[in-house]
C-alpha cells in the first residue's frame, strides 16, 4: 500500500469537468491551498476541469484559494451555508450576474448531510429549517410531537483536504480547529485526496490520536509549511 | 424618545443572565460582545460552530494564529480545558439540545416566538451559516436587538414578515428599552426602562406586551 504522491500534479490527477469537489476548511482555516491552486493551474493550462460543484462552508474570500476558482470560471455552483467574507467579490459577482448557482445549506445540516454520505445513510431527519424557505419541497414528518425535514445524503467525487500528520497508510491529524468539515468529507467523497504538512512512517501516529482513519485516505501529498489562506489575505496576496 | 440603551448596554444586560456552569454560543457581531460581561464568579463555556469548545478572548495583535478562530472568523484563544472537535460532531452538540443558551441578532421576532435574521429579501446574497440550527437546538433562544428598526419601526412584531429562521423558538428579548420573554405565543414584559411608561414601549412595540406580575426596572450601568 502506497497512497503518497509524487508531487500536486499526481495528487490532483483524474479531477474531470462536471465533478462534485468538496474542499475542507471554514474561512482559511483548514483550506488546502496547494491543493487548490494546482487545480486553478491545470485549468488555467488545459481548460480543465471546469463546470465543477464545489461544496464547502463558504464561497471563497479575496482573490486567492476557492476564490481564485470562481474567478478563473471553473465553478458552475457553489453548495455552501455563508457566501459572505471580507471580500465576497468573486462569487458575489457571478452570483449576481447569474453565471454561478447556489445551494444554500444550514451549516449543521450541510455538515450532517456529508456525514451521512459517508455513513451510507441516503436520508435524515431535522428540525432544521422546519417552516422556512430553505425547507420548501422537502418533505415534513412529525416525531414525538414535533415537525422535522427530510434532508438527503450529500456525496462528492472528490474531496481535497489540509491535514497536519499523515502516515503512509492515510492516517491523520488536524491542526486546531482546521478539521471542521475535513472528517466528514474525507468519508464522502469517492476519492480522498490530502495535503499534509508532514508524512510519516506507520507508527509516527499514536493510534488514540488518529482523528481520521486511514480507510477514508486514498492520496496523500507532503506540503511542508503550507500557506494559510486567511495569512496571505492579510499580506495582501493576490 | 426617552433614552436608549447602547448595544454594550444591551450585551450587558443579557450577560447578567448567564447561569454558572452554562455553554453557550454566542452569535456573530453584536451577540460576542455579550462574553466581555460576564459576572464574575461564574463559569461559562463558549461554543462555536467551527468546532471549539472553550475559547477565550482574542490575542494581541500580531500573535494570531488563523487555524484558531470563531465562528465569526476572529482569531480566538483557548481557556484551559478546551476541545477541538469536528463539524459533525459540533452541530451535535447544537441538534442535540447540548447547548443551554444560544444568543442571536435578529431583524424581527414574533410573539409567537418566530425569528427573521437570515435574508432581507430577494436582490442580495443569501447566507444562513449556522443560525437555523442553533435557534432548533440549544435550550434557550435569546435575541439581542435594538427595540426598533433604523426607521424607528418595530421589531417586536405579531408576526414576521421577512424569511424565517426559525419558528416558535425565541425564549427572551434583551432589547435597547425592555427585557421580553416570550411564552405561550405571547410576549412578557420582563423589565422595562424606568423612565418609560408601559403605553410608551407599547406604541413602539407591534405585538402586545402583557404583564405578569410585576415589571422590573430596567437599570444598565455605563459600559
Amino acid at each position: 500500500m502506497n497512497k503518497v504522491c509524487q508531487g500536486l500534479e499526481e495528487a490532483i490527477a483524474g479531477i474531470e469537468d462536471g465533478m462534485a469537489v468538496m474542499i475542507g476548511g471554514f474561512g482559511g482555516s483548514g483550506a488546502p491551498i496547494e491543493l487548490i491552486h494546482a487545480l486553478v493551474d491545470r485549468y488555467r493550462r488545459t481548460g480543465s476541469p471546469g463546470n465543477l460543484t464545489v461544496i464547502n462552508n463558504n464561497a471563497g474570500n479575496g482573490a486567492i484559494g476557492i476564490a481564485a476558482m470562481i474567478d478563473a470560471g471553473m465553478v458552475a455552483k457553489m453548495v455552501c451555508s455563508f457566501p459572505r467574507s471580507s471580500d465576497p467579490r468573486a462569487f458575489t459577482e457571478k452570483y449576481l450576474a447569474g453565471e454561478i448557482g447556489l445551494e444554500l445549506v444550514p451549516q449543521g445540516t450541510l455538515a450532517e448531510r456529508i456525514r451521512a454520505a459517508g455513513a451510507g445513510i441516503p436520508a435524515f431527519y431535522t428540525p432544521t429549517s422546519y417552516g422556512t424557505l430553505v425547507a420548501e419541497g422537502k418533505p415534513v414528518a412529525e416525531f414525538d410531537g414535533r415537525m422535522y425535514v427530510q434532508e438527503r445524503w450529500l456525496k462528492a467525487d472528490v474531496a481535497l483536504i489540509k491535514a497536519e500528520l499523515a502516515d503512509r497508510k492515510g492516517n491523520l491529524t488536524y491542526r486546531k480547529a482546521a478539521r471542521n468539515f475535513a472528517p466528514l468529507m474525507a468519508m464522502a467523497a469517492r476519492i480522498t485526496i490530502v495535503q499534509a504538512s508532514r508524512i510519516v512512517e506507520p507508527g509516527g501516529i499514536d493510534p488514540e490520536h488518529v482523528v481520521t482513519p486511514g480507510i477514508f485516505v486514498d492520496r496523500l501529498v507532503e506540503v511542508a509549511n503550507p500557506k494559510q489562506e486567511e495569512a496571505l489575505l492579510r499580506e495582501g496576496a493576490k | 424618545m426617552a433614552a436608549k440603551l447602547t448595544n454594550a448596554q444591551i450585551a450587558w444586560r443579557a450577560a447578567q443572565d448567564l447561569p454558572d456552569g452554562a455553554y453557550v454560543n454566542l452569535g456573530i457581531g453584536f451577540p460576542e460582545m455579550i462574553a466581555k460581561f460576564k459576572p464574575e464568579g461564574r463559569e461559562v463555556i463558549y461554543h462555536t460552530e467551527n468546532g471549539i469548545l472553550d475559547f477565550g478572548e482574542a490575542p494581541p495583535a500580531g500573535e494570531e494564529d488563523w487555524d484558531l478562530i470563531n465562528a465569526g472568523k476572529k482569531a480566538v484563544t483557548l481557556n484551559p480545558g478546551a476541545a477541538f472537535f469536528h463539524h459533525a460532531d459540533s452541530f451535535a452538540m447544537v441538534r442535540g439540545g447540548h447547548l443551554d443558551i444560544a444568543v442571536l441578532g435578529a431583524y424581527e421576532v414574533a410573539e409567537n416566538g418566530d425569528i427573521a435574521n437570515w435574508s432581507t429579501g430577494p436582490g442580495s446574497v443569501p447566507a444562513v451559516g449556522g443560525a437555523m440550527d442553533l435557534v432548533h437546538g440549544a435550550k434557550q433562544i435569546w435575541v439581542v436587538t435594538d427595540h426598533v428598526t433604523k426607521k424607528g419601526e418595530p421589531k417586536l412584531l405579531k408576526r414576521c414578515h421577512l424569511p424565517l429562521t426559525g419558528v416558535g423558538c425565541v425564549t427572551t428579548v434583551y432589547t435597547s428599552l425592555a427585557v421580553v420573554d416570550i411564552r405561550n405565543g405571547r410576549f412578557v414584559l420582563r423589565e422595562k426602562l424606568p423612565s418609560m411608561s408601559l403605553d410608551e414601549l407599547q406604541a413602539l412595540t407591534e405585538g402586545e406586551l402583557t404583564v405578569e406580575g410585576t415589571v422590573g426596572d430596567l437599570i444598565v450601568p455605563e459600559v
